[in-house]
């Protein structure tokens, strides 16, 4: 029997990006809000200090700041005619667990989406006719100028590092120019560029492109954000994605808001806490309370007038379906909302060999790289290609990590004397060009719970049904092709163009950019949350993070999280504190 | 399933709960950082000395095999030389080798190629059934040798057949009751497993015992644990030849490690 606890105002489910935004506005705003983190609690100097931070096999390898499959996973199928089966352990994608979430181990890249993603549906079928039957792309229910000012806040909050491409509709040299307007330049200059994007952007302006430093949570300089937190400048070591920042660095909640939020009085955070459902009372309408289990398995109800979940992805997902809250998504009939609209992205890449050019790829940032975004979105005209969505492509110089890097020329056998030969000589002089594509949504791709594979509690695993479509191999190809147009135009020795073949897999590290399950939109009959992510059915409950993605952009997803996240809980203390209850009539 | 719990699954189920219930105990937070200086979680590295996991045999057969996959020659120092067995028997004497993060929980089934590892066995296991697997297969293919003793050329063959999941690896001697049931992994699952774990102990770090006198580092250039490179931010195409440095420092750094 669980142990009922004094009730608080607010209780968030887990505590990375989101929940540290929810929580910092919210005590400031007056509330008591007490946060529940299955993981435990970590800092700079204790967890990835800058004696050991740059360990490979610990981190990456062996998966130390990542969550343990035993814990909690999920099954996976590419078609609803195969049989799930567990992911065992972690590959394509790389969630955490513990204080500060994946925003420990992101690589800093920090987009903003184009206007034309939030209108998907309207937008595409404006310029180019009705969508396949099988896509079930629809629109957001917010717009990118009304996101504008909280993408700011975001940027301003982590001290990202860029050029403007637009500020109020001046397109601005050097900058991104198809990004939409905003109101004022980054809160800080570029990086420092390296070789092998430089070479990359004199490639792309030669080819009639706009090469543009892409934006990054990595510090240029010594930076004090709205909040009164100092980070420090990046000093280029090449350990961010999947690595914490050992030298403050890297904006993470932990660098950005919880040196102020923990000394509030009206916070609470507990780990090793998991939550394991929301409860509702008997109309199931009004969330009341969470269910968690402590790590010597005693149970706790702990009571709460609104409710955040803000774990990841697909976790936030799956607490809906073992909630019983929300219709879970029917492929057959195409009904239903939880586990609805679930994307992922597409990724390829073309490896660049000189001969005569030391790339040295180790001098690395998460961020630091030079990108294209003609082709990305609604930036360049679709008609003929037989797909809609994009990508932008990026020279990226983020890591030289051993392990894991290293390019050798297509041919190259897999191990003994030739391979080490290939991997010696190609180490230093190789850039590697980047596509980072979007990927619909689909009516065959969803998420509901296993049949079968149960989690250490006992409870269903959630189930993955997934594969990429035509229009993203499509996609995915025609960006790898123009990628390999620029690779040529930077006169290397030789090239390796790595297209996207076949089924999606769970085995190779791809992105950890999954995204939908409890989309936001205009229709509670096609969506879970309303534009302020607040569930239609039970308005004192919030969902945060791309699960609300009703598909995905061809942009890493952070930015918009964290926008979305601003969003929603200015409309709670501006709009539902003042009279709780739907923000938006269905 | 429910109400025919095989021994393995016991055994599972239970190893599940201690590598939860052995965590951290639950802690609240409030009102103040809870940081304490000078608890870094720094890693403990690895002792030199005997074998902690593999039998003799067992090692003769990694020195071996990872001798060929990534081998001593003109450019330097291979696997064998860079002490990657040593790397493998201890981290298949730990967390690693006992799939201590893995969802290890049945039913078992074969599955598609993107569905990804679906074996039973830990790496642990996993190494020790298929080492034994490939030197029976070579004893009877080469009239009583052991994959160690047979020559480069021989190994070489041996090892493009297991990378192909042409060999099968079968489950015998003491842990096939451990793995009762359980449809033999395919040689090319070892096969990425063995070229996965060489990488790593030929690259990483060497307080985990391998990349000794950090060969695998000097090979490519890599110049190791290094956390401030802002010097060299603007030295385009410059070979900067930097000395490499691991998370102890290097010899020059330390006389007792020299």
């Amino acid at each position: 029997m669980a142990k009922k606890l004094p009730a608080v105002d607010v209780a968030l489910v887990g505590f990375g990006w989101t929940a540290a935004i929810v929580a910092e506005e919210l005590t400031a705003a007056g509330l008591d809000v007490l946060a529940l983190e299955r993981g435990a609690w970590r800092d700079t100097p204790t967890d990835f200090a800058v004696t050991f931070a740059q360990d490979e096999l610990r981190y990456m390898w062996r998966r130390s700041l990542f969550q343990e499959p035993a814990r909690q996973t999920l099954t996976f199928r590419n078609s609803m005619d195969q049989t799930a089966l567990p992911m065992r352990h972690l590959g394509s994608f790389l969630p955490a667990t513990g204080v500060g979430g994946a925003g420990i181990h992101w690589n800093g890249q920090n987009w903003r989406f184009l206007p034309t993603d939030f209108v998907a549906r309207s937008h595409n079928e404006a310029r180019y006719g009705t969508l396949p039957e099988s896509m079930t792309v629809q629109d957001w229910g917010v717009t990118y100028d009304e996101l504008e000012p909280y993408y700011d806040k975001f940027e301003y909050l982590c001290g990202i590092s860029g050029k403007a491409g637009n500020i109020k509709g001046r397109i601005q040299d050097g900058g991104n120019p198809f990004e939409g307007p905003r109101a004022r330049d980054y809160p800080n200059p570029p990086l420092d560029m390296v070789y092998g994007p430089t070479l990359f952007a004199a490639a792309a302006r030669e080819t009639g492109h706009k090469p543009f430093p892409c934006p990054a949570a990595n510090m240029s300089r010594a930076y004090t954000n709205p909040l009164g937190v100092t980070l420090a400048p990046c000093s280029y070591c090449g350990f961010c994605e999947k690595f914490g920042c050992g030298n403050y660095s890297k904006s993470s909640p932990q660098t950005t808001i919880l040196p102020v939020l923990m000394r509030r009085n009206n916070f609470e955070l507990r780990t090793q806490c998991e939550v394991l459902r929301v409860n509702c009372d008997s109309s199931g309408k009004r969330a009341t309370s969470v269910t968690y289990i402590d790590t010597e398995g005693r149970e706790f109800e702990q009571p709460a007038e609104m409710i955040f979940l803000c774990a990841f992805a697909q976790h936030n997902v799956h607490l809906l379906l073992l909630s019983g809250i929300g219709k879970p998504y029917d492929p057959k009939s195409g009904e239903g909302v939880v586990g609805r609209n679930y994307a992922y992205q597409i990724v390829s890449s073309v490896d660049v060999f000189f001969d005569d050019k030391i790339i040295n790829p180790f001098v690395g940032a998460g961020g630091l790289g030079v990108g294209i975004d003609e082709y990305n979105g609604d930036n360049f005209d679709h008609g003929g290609l037989g797909f809609i969505g994009g990508g932008y492509l990026a020279c990226w110089n983020t890591h030289g990590r051993p392990i894991e890097l290293h390019p050798t020329p297509k041919g190259t056998p897999k191990w003994g004397s030739k391979w080490k030969e290939a991997v010696a000589r190609n180490y230093l002089t190789t850039a590697t060009i980047s596509t980072h594509g979007a990927v619909m949504s689909y009516r065959t791709n969803y998420l509901d719970l296993d049949p079968t594979y149960r989690d250490a509690h006992g409870r269903p695993l959630l189930r993955l049904t997934f594969d990429f479509g035509d229009n993203e191999h499509r996609m995915s190809d025609y960006l790898t092709d123009r990628a390999a147009e620029i690779a040529k135009a930077m006169k290397p020795r030789e090239i390796h163009a790595k297209k996207r073949n076949g089924h999606y897999s769970v085995v190779p590290y791809q992105t950890t950019h999954n995204t939908g399950g409890a989309a936001m939109g205009t229709d509670p009959r096609t969506s879970f949350v309303n534009r302020y992510l607040q569930s239609w059915d039970v308005p004192n409950l919030f969902v945060m993070g791309s699960s609300v993605f009703p598909q995905n952009a061809g942009y890493n997803p952070t930015g918009t999280i964290g926008a979305l996240t601003y969003a929603a809980v200015d409309a709670v203390k501006n709009i539902y504190l003042k009279n709780p209850g739907p923000m938006v009539q269905a | 399933m429910s109400g025919s719990l095989s021994r393995r699954d016991l055994v599972l189920a239970g190893a599940a709960f201690i590598s939860i219930s052995g965590r951290s105990q639950a802690r609240t937070y409030g009102g103040a950082v809870p940081w304490t200086p000078g608890i870094a979680d720094a890693p403990r590295g690895v002792a030199e000395g005997e074998l902690k996991f593999f039998t003799a045999a067992e090692a003769a057969f990694v020195d071996a095999a990872v001798a060929r996959l990534i081998p001593a020659d003109h450019l330097g120092p291979g696997a064998k030389e860079a002490g990657v067995t040593t790397f493998l028997d201890r981290q298949l004497a730990g967390p690693y080798g006992r799939a201590e993060r893995w969802y290890m929980q049945g039913p078992w089934q074969d599955g598609t190629k993107s569905q990804g590892y679906q074996s039973r066995l830990s790496p642990a296991e996993l190494y020790r059934v298929a080492i034994k697997s490939i030197d029976q297969h070579c004893r009877q293919r080469f009239s009583g040798k052991t994959f160690a003793q047979l020559s480069a050329d021989q190994q070489d063959r041996i090892l493009t057949e297991i990378e192909k999941g042409k060999l099968k690896i079968e489950d015998i001697g003491p842990h096939a009751v451990a793995i009762e049931g359980a449809k033999g992994p395919h040689s090319d699952t070892f096969f990425a497993v063995l070229m996965q774990n060489t990488i790593e102990g030929f690259f990483s770090d060497p307080i985990y015992g391998g990349n000794r006198d950090m060969v695998g580092w000097k090979l490519i250039g890599f110049p190791g644990a290094r956390y401030d490179y802002r010097p060299y931010v603007g030295r385009h195409g410059e070979k900067l030849d930097l000395a490499p440095v691991g998370i102890r420092g290097r010899p020059a750094w330390n006389d007792q490690q020299s």
